[in-house]
């Protein structure tokens, strides 16, 4: 869907200046800088008591922004896993509103943001049905949301996360913060505070959607900080999947990308929620994504890491209902300049529960991949079971790959397993593919396609085509 | 019509212990379309690298000699390069490639060596038939290339790429090793349809001459220490089959 890209349409909304900067990056052109110009950089009180009026909200709301931004200030930065001392918080743009009123149909989008999705495909996937309604995020605030009919005639709500703060106060007071508490660790602290934009979702009892929801973001100002915060509960024996995409234009200084995910996986329900994030590779994309499961529910995260410059993100799932399942298959890819510190936590919390975590990672031209997993298995959960598969593959010897699995276990009754592999890719194999007529970098873009392929089956179409083009251009000038 | 020419062939390998050791020393064969010739030879006479140098696989250097394909020369050309002008090697130990699916290999290669998309419906056919006359599950297509293949299947996708792939020479590399006699003689035939459909220029490497039963040779070359010592008609490998490679030793 990524293929209504044109030279043409570059050139015109794009000066050379930043052109130069962009190097390979497919999605690395940026609209003209309209709506961020004038926003303020730092963070301080006024700015979180100026965000919340902006959005004309709720006391209680205000109340715990400013609870959130106190913690922020006194929690710790995380003294493992990347390096994070590039990242300047007072450079930041906390809050940027691109458009004034949200658009209700593509054709009401202001021009430069619809030539925006134009080129990201968002048009053509809904042409074609892929997806049951579009939240697009554009810097901070959702502009361009629609959702089926049919949803809601069954009750389901797919809304932006301001608007089911606004419409929706009670179910969202109700779970806001529940899953990832105010104080859980400082990012997510300083996501409570200055929070904007995201999906809220709420499907009711019994109520299957059978397309995926689908929402685009969007980094497109300089500096700017995008907190977005997405909310899912998924109501007693009910099923939807989830799909968030992420790409961003390169600018010359760092952004700071710091997301929350909450999801509540009610009984015998079942959730996915599939990532596959592309930013650009001056992002620190440092994401909290937790998940509860209750009695019989099935919580399942897609993660795909290919962009930034670091990303720290561990989805977890606390089952905490007998019977409850946890899946997490996560694919990293890690370039030049990049540091992916991903992988996975499980808590289980309750008899019967079983989890599984396969994680693939690639890494090439000097980068570096982490697979970080956490089991947790609490007294009084017996009978669970866990399996943790990663496997690394090295384009070449100037890469790196490091596993970090930990496990705590306070139950006797439990059946772990624990594969992890590390491989290069070979002379042989380049060798059997090229001398079937394989350029170097497609045979090479072969073998890392085959190697994420136990991931990349769980894609939904569009995405593992998508994915399968990101890599063929990851390859590109990679081997020599 | 094509031509291959290999003129006073050198080549070396890097050893483990750092030192080099010449393999090839001085081979010398003319190859042309339609033409089956069979290289015999002990095990370590070369012959696997003389496949392998003409493919270009990294770890053997050619120190002199040529390879050229009607006059074009073959040692300047990349891997990829070499099997876009017309050359095949069927491997003794094909890798694996997990996660890959035949089907998607076969159509993979079959785009990069004709340099264009196979129409879809001709070639789904093409594919389903050539799986067919080799005997092959049609649910192969969807298996991961060479995972968990038995030597006999590897053997079978070998002949299935060079039916479909329809090269301008190919090198085939102890085919029948590990074959029973069934599988050689599936085998065989996927190579006598290549030659009578596809008209190529074979080089076929072999210890035995068991092979030969199925694929006729017009010339037999015997390989011993990195040259050739004898060339004849088929006669040659019948006298082989009686006496073994003893008197070719001796005389090295």
């Amino acid at each position: 869907m990524t293929d209504t890209v044109s030279d043409t349409q570059t050139t015109e909304l794009t000066g050379p200046a930043e052109l130069e900067g962009m190097g390979n990056y497919r999605y690395g052109w940026a609209d003209s800088d309209v709506a961020g110009s004038s926003a303020r950089r730092g963070l301080s009180e006024e700015v979180v008591r100026d965000i919340s009026a902006k959005k004309d909200e709720p006391e209680w709301m205000l109340a715990l922004r400013l609870k959130a931004l106190k913690l922020f200030g006194r929690k710790p930065m995380p003294n493992w896993g990347s390096d994070l001392t590039g990242i300047d918080f007072d450079n930041i743009k906390y809050f940027v509103r691109s458009t004034e009123k949200q658009a209700t149909s593509w054709d009401e989008l202001p021009a430069d943001i619809k030539s925006t999705y134009d080129r990201l495909g968002i048009p053509e996937a809904e042409k074609q049905r892929l997806i049951a309604g579009v939240a697009a995020q554009y810097e901070s605030e959702v502009v361009y949301h629609q959702i089926r009919e049919d949803l809601e005639e069954k009750g389901v709500i797919f809304v932006d996360t301001d608007t089911g703060l606004r419409e929706h106060e009670e179910l969202f007071k109700e779970y806001f913060g529940t899953v990832i508490p105010v104080g859980d660790n400082k990012f997510a602290s300083l996501n409570t505070a200055v929070w904007s934009g995201g999906s809220f979702i709420y499907v009711p009892k019994g109520v299957h959607v059978d397309i995926p929801l689908q929402a685009y973001f969007r980094i497109n100002t300089e500096n700017m900080g995008q907190f977005e915060r997405t909310l899912i509960i998924a109501d007693e024996g009910s099923y939807v999947h989830y799909v968030e995409g992420c790409t961003a234009p390169i600018y010359q200084s760092d952004s700071l990308h710091s997301a929350v995910v909450e999801i509540v996986v009610k009984k015998n329900a079942r959730v996915r929620y599939t990532t596959i994030q592309n930013w650009s590779n001056n992002v620190y994309n440092l994401v909290t994504k937790r998940a509860t499961a209750a009695e019989g529910a099935t919580m399942e995260w897609v993660d795909g890491n290919i962009g930034s410059k670091v990303t720290m993100k561990y989805p977890a799932i606390y089952l905490m209902g007998e019977h409850a399942k946890g899946e997490t298959l996560s694919i990293a890819m890690a370039g030049a300049g990049q540091h992916q510190d991903a992988g996975a936590k499980m808590v289980h919390a309750a008899p019967h529960t079983a989890s599984s975590i396969v994680s693939k990672s690639i890494a090439r031209g000097g980068g570096r991949t982490s697979y970080r997993g956490l089991i947790q298995v609490l007294e009084g959960a017996h009978h669970s079971a866990s399996t943790v598969r990663c496997d690394a593959l090295l384009v070449d010897t100037i890469s790196r790959s490091d596993t970090y699995p930990y496990n705590d276990i306070r139950e006797d009754d439990v059946v772990m397993g624990h594969e992890a592999t590390v491989s290069k890719v070979s002379d042989d194999q380049l060798f059997y593919l090229m001398s079937r007529g394989m350029a170097e970098d497609e045979a090479m873009a072969m073998i890392v396609r085959g190697f994420i392929e136990p991931v990349a089956r769980e894609l939904p179409m569009e995405y593992a085509l998508e994915l399968n083009r990101l890599i063929e251009l990851q390859m590109e000038g990679a081997v020599g | 019509m094509s031509t291959l020419e290999i003129r006073d062939l050198h080549v070396t390998v890097d050893e483990a212990d750092g030192s080099t050791k010449e393999i090839l020393r001085g081979v010398d064969l003319t190859i042309a379309s339609g033409e089956v010739h069979a290289v015999m030879g002990p095990n370590g006479s070369g012959k696997s690298t003389l496949a392998y140098s003409i493919a270009g696989h990294p770890k053997y250097t050619v120190t002199g000699g040529s390879v050229t394909l009607d006059g074009e020369d073959v040692l300047a050309m990349s891997v990829d390069e070499r099997a876009r002008a017309g050359m095949f090697l069927a491997m003794q130990y094909p890798v694996e490639v997990p996660g890959v699916t035949v089907s998607n290999f076969l159509r993979t290669a079959k785009t990069a060596i004709d340099g264009e998309a196979p129409k879809l419906r001709t070639w789904v056919k093409d594919v389903k038939q050539a799986m067919d006359d080799l005997k092959m599950d049609p649910s192969f297509a969807e298996r991961n290339v060479n995972e968990h293949f038995s030597g006999g299947e590897k053997k079978r996708h070998e002949i299935l790429q060079m039916e479909l792939l329809k090269p301008k020479f190919a090198i085939l590399d102890e085919t029948d090793s590990g074959l029973d006699v069934d599988a050689l003689k599936v085998v065989s035939e996927g190579v006598n349809r290549a030659l009578a459909n596809v008209n190529p220029g074979v080089l076929l490497i072999t210890h035995y001459t068991r092979i030969l039963r199925y694929i006729k040779p017009q010339f037999v070359h015997v390989f011993v220490d990195g040259r050739v010592a004898e060339q004849g008609g088929p006669e040659l490998a019948d006298a082989l089959e009686e006496s073994g490679y003893d008197r070719f030793l001796a005389r090295a």
